[in-house]
């Protein structure tokens, strides 16, 4: 982590950058907090470790707006849904210096907290320096030995891989993370009898409490009003007397980001009710590649998606399946 | 708590409403209409007092918060004026003699018509629509005549055709007892021989003594520079009342929107004496 | 005192809610929340926290106000039903006990709320005492002791048993109801485990917070405090923090439109969000900045103001735990006392 401060400390002294967007220490093991810091002296409170899972490219669009360059850090995922939001004209890439920074999987204390861990009073092993793979979470009633891979987030198990897509400079090295199959869930519920499926579904959004976290952290859901804040639609932002309702706030969004999702997961990393809701993402992320060839949204700033380019060699949607 | 009286006309809940049915509707200026609302049986849907509000509403459509501009003084029924500004106002302004709307209320707080006010020299200050909070006192005070000192009455709007409630200036407010009506417009304009110029300078050109009580109303803006101007002049921030206007849902100080300091506009206002409102954070 | 062996529970359930509307915390898709009691509830009295508060069960996050026929352009008016039944919300901590408190000032204040006061009297509660507090709890802080948290009921579990009190009539009758499964206990069996719920409390990382400078006098010197600035900075403007705490009451109330008519209902709302104080003319605060501070304004220095010195949080910890962006009250808190030294 010194590394990153010694190398953003120097960037302020060139005067290249005017401040840094990145993470500032937390008060508790696993709390740490997207924050701009000003001046290099601001920096003695920033921290990069496991629990940075913040994806910080939808911040630069307030920062866009300041004044001077702004220093993000990019984790190998964030850099694509940088490159989707420089393709929306959402980010201003002349006032941004990319650096691209390494991964080695972000944990999810979600996960610890459900393995039946409480009272957490510190964490080692989150640290980015540490090369452990295993994490010692000290409680209140005793410590607790957790594997790394076992606390990260479900998006680190299908990782997009080490590299960065948009960088202007790389510091650390990334590690593989990658364990599971990406498509796994969606192929799991495509299994499932059209009951199933939709009991799957109620009981899961069943528990959405209109919060609208996952909204307002999605990288693609940049649009300056969102159709839900309007209020001459009767499916508007809060809860509604009708569970149909809650569910089309969810199915709508995934239609409105289908194509410029990048599946940086996000969303289901702060949905405070667990709710897995990449899945919705991931099925049209598969759709996609089946339909019209393999696409990953934000490998760069510059093609168009596969949704908003029309080609002959297009499938025709009665060809479907 | 709360000397309101925004609950005592009901058997349910303050948030349900009551039917109220259009008797008249008078297009006071291109935008803005007053609309008379009765109780289906006849006679008013229930007492105010000078200065508070009722929640309008129309089912599907929406409901807002609007100042009852009659007073208290008129037996019959109760009238609000409302600028065609939104989705609900556009739907009221489509509104024909005879159709149905919600209303529930009182809610707020009133000018102090019955203490601070009573036997004081009184100024009104308004601007376009914001003369609809003062005409209920206005009509109040000259119903009670004799309560009260001398009335001047300021009151500017954009042009000659945005003057509201004009009729009633003329033959009623014009020809009362101890009263100065002083009208201007913004602009000058053809068939206008009255004052041109915005409502703070009139004021201040119009050298009135500084033993009134001031009740001043209209866009923020206009409020702000009269109390610039009043300052100037000699009042003092006790002296002057105003209204303030923010968003409201339940009108009854719980659902947090119109939450401004510890003070809740639907409640504890809308009425607010001028240092009081500079206590409250620079939020409205 | 009566105890209960804890395998037992599921016979008290059944019982309880074979006469009334059973409230309990059930895990759903991993996630636990208060429901409705029925033959397949999964009770979780382990999990601390609800990720929604028990508020919900006397204030729900959406419910029908009135209903509005429109026949011919006329319009009939039916006030929704009040509850009209007992029931018994089981399980509920110390920390949204005291919620209740802080929701009771706002809504039995005049005017009176009815469709919340319906709830309030018909609603019994069985408290849980907290074996096993956790790093985001500081109920203390505002007073609260989880080890023995007043419902109308409070209910400890110790070893093998869960222990059971009557504090109010209600409670006493609930109690007595449920004769045939319990047993006679006597108050020291529990002393231990309070004993030791007491030491843990001073360990916890949050146990010694200040609330020193707020109250319902600082509106002004808080207000216009320049951290602030720092402080908004993360906030997603999301609502998680409003719809997880149990003290924020702030809502809207909307229509939806329904084949013969509209259904006015209530839902929670937001301070967090935008168009919280839009109106047709604009929107007095248009900038996140004033939305954030405006929510912990409310709950440290408007809320006391009003209400004899009692602040809107109490300490149960969901906005530090939920706040997908780490920002919370505590590090507001911690933030201006910093900014003193």
């Amino acid at each position: 982590m010194q590394e990153i401060i010694s190398r953003l400390e120097q960037l302020f002294a060139e005067g290249k950058i005017n401040r840094v967007l990145g993470w500032k220490k937390g008060d508790l093991a696993y709390n740490p907090e997207v924050s701009y810091f000003e001046s290099a002296e601001a920096l003695k409170d920033f921290v990069y470790d496991g629990f940075c899972g913040a994806n910080l490219s939808k911040y630069m669009i307030q920062g866009s707006a300041l004044e001077g360059v702004t220093a993000i850090l990019l984790k190998p995922c964030d850099t694509y849904s940088f490159n989707q939001l420089i393709k929306e004209h959402r980010v201003d890439r002349e006032k941004v210096y990319i650096i691209g920074i390494g991964c080695k999987g972000k944990l999810n204390i979600e996960t610890i907290k459900a393995m039946g861990i409480k009272g957490i009073t510190g964490i080692k092993g989150a640290e980015i320096d540490c090369a452990c793979d295993e994490l010692t979470v000290e409680t209140l009633y005793g410590d607790k030995k957790v594997a790394y891979k076992d606390a990260m987030l479900e998006r680190c198990h299908v990782c997009k891989g080490k590299e960065h897509m948009i960088y202007d400079e790389l510091l650390l090295e990334s590690a593989d993370t990658l364990d599971g199959d990406r498509f796994a869930g969606v192929d799991a519920i495509e299994a499932l009898s059209p009951e199933e499926k939709f009991e799957f579904f109620r009981k899961e959004l069943s528990k959405c409490i209109r919060c609208n976290a996952c909204r307002n952290v999605c990288p693609a859901c940049s649009c300056r009003k969102c159709v839900f804040d309007s209020n001459k639609f009767d499916s508007e932002q809060k809860a509604n007397v009708d569970p149909f309702n809650e569910s089309m706030f969810h199915i709508i969004r995934a239609f409105h980001v289908a194509g410029r999702c990048t599946d940086c997961g996000e969303c289901s990393r702060v949905c405070p009710q667990g709710i897995p809701l990449h899945l919705f993402n991931r099925k049209f992320i598969k759709d996609i590649n089946e339909y019209y060839g393999d696409f990953i949204a934000g490998e760069n700033a510059e093609e168009k998606g596969p949704l908003t380019n029309f080609t002959l060699d297009d499938m025709e949607a009665s060809e479907r399946r | 708590m709360c000397d309101c009286n925004c609950h005592q006309n009901y058997n349910l809940d303050t948030l349900v409403p009551m039917v109220g049915i259009v008797t008249d509707i008078r297009q006071e200026t291109p935008d803005v209409k007053t609309f008379r609302v009765n109780a289906p049986e006849g006679g008013k849907l229930f007492e105010h007092k000078p200065g508070q509000c009722a929640m309008v509403s129309v089912p599907g459509v929406g409901e807002a918060m609007f100042s009852i501009t009659s007073s208290p003084t008129n037996k019959e029924y109760q009238e609000f004026s409302i600028k065609k500004c939104g989705v609900l106002t556009d739907y009221l302004h489509d509104l024909q003699v005879g159709d149905e709307i919600m209303v529930r209320g009182p809610y707020g707080n009133n000018f102090p018509v019955d203490t601070e006010l009573k036997g004081k020299n009184l100024l009104f200050v308004a601007g376009g629509i914001g003369l609809a909070p003062l005409r209920s006192v206005i009509n109040y005070v000259l119903d009670n005549r004799d309560d009260y000192g001398t009335v001047d009455i300021v009151y500017g709007s954009r042009s000659a055709d945005d003057l509201v409630q004009l009729k009633e200036i003329q033959e009623v407010w014009m020809k009362a007892k101890d009263t100065n009506v002083y009208l201007t417009i913004d602009r000058p304009q053809e068939g206008w021989d009255g004052h041109v110029g915005f409502v703070p300078s009139y004021l201040s050109e119009l050298e009135l003594s500084t033993d009134k009580t001031v009740l001043v109303c209209g866009p923020p803006i206009m409020i702000k520079f009269v109390l610039g101007a009043l300052t100037e002049m000699g009042f003092s921030k006790e002296q002057a009342y105003t209204t303030l206007e923010l968003r409201m849902k339940c009108g009854v100080g719980k659902c947090g929107r119109c939450n401004i300091g510890s003070k809740y506009v639907c409640k504890d206002g809308p009425v607010f004496r001028c240092d009081e409102v500079d206590e409250l954070p620079n939020e409205y | 005192m009566v105890k209960i062996k804890r395998e037992n529970l599921a016979e008290l359930y059944k019982l309880i809610s074979a006469e009334k509307s059973l409230f309990v915390p059930a895990k759903k898709a991993g996630q636990t929340n208060y429901a409705l009691y029925g033959a397949d509830t999964e009770v979780d009295l382990d999990t601390l926290k609800t990720v929604k508060s028990a508020k919900e069960l006397f204030f729900p996050q959406s419910e029908t106000l009135y209903n509005v026929k429109t026949v011919d352009n006329k319009y009939t008016v039916t006030q929704a039903e009040l509850q009209n039944e007992e029931f018994v919300v089981f399980g509920i901590r110390g920390c949204d006990l005291k919620g209740i408190e802080v929701l009771d000032k706002v809504f039995l204040s005049d005017p009176v709320d009815s469709f919340y006061k319906a709830r309030r009297e018909n609603g019994i509660t069985v408290a849980l005492s907290c074996n096993e507090p956790e790093e985001s709890c500081f109920c203390t802080v505002f007073g609260v002791d989880p080890a023995d948290a007043k419902g109308d009921i409070t209910a400890t579990l110790c070893g093998e048993y869960l222990y059971m009190k009557a504090n109010t009539e209600k409670g006493e009758k609930l109690l007595s109801d449920c004769a045939s499964l319990t047993e006679a206990a006597d108050e020291s069996e529990v002393a231990d485990e309070k004993a030791k719920i007491a030491e843990i409390l001073k360990k916890l990382p949050y146990a010694n917070l200040s609330l020193e400078g707020w109250d319902g006098t600082v509106t002004e010197e808080k207000f216009n405090s320049p951290v602030w600035e720092e402080l908004y900075k993360p906030c997603l403007a999301c609502g998680t923090c409003t719809f997880v705490c149990p003290t924020c009451q702030c809502y809207d109330i909307k229509d939806y439109k329904t084949a013969n008519g509209i259904q006015k209902y209530r839902c929670w709302d937001s301070c967090m969000y935008s168009d919280f104080t839009m109106m047709a003319h604009g929107n007095n605060r248009t900038s996140q900045l004033q939305r954030f501070r405006q929510r912990f304004m409310h709950k440290l220095v408007y809320f006391p103001a009003n209400n004899d010195g009692m602040y809107s949080c109490v300490g149960c910890g969901r906005c530090v735990d939920k706040c997908p962006a780490s920002a919370n009250i505590i590090k507001v808190i911690k933030a201006f006392s910093k900014e003193v030294d």
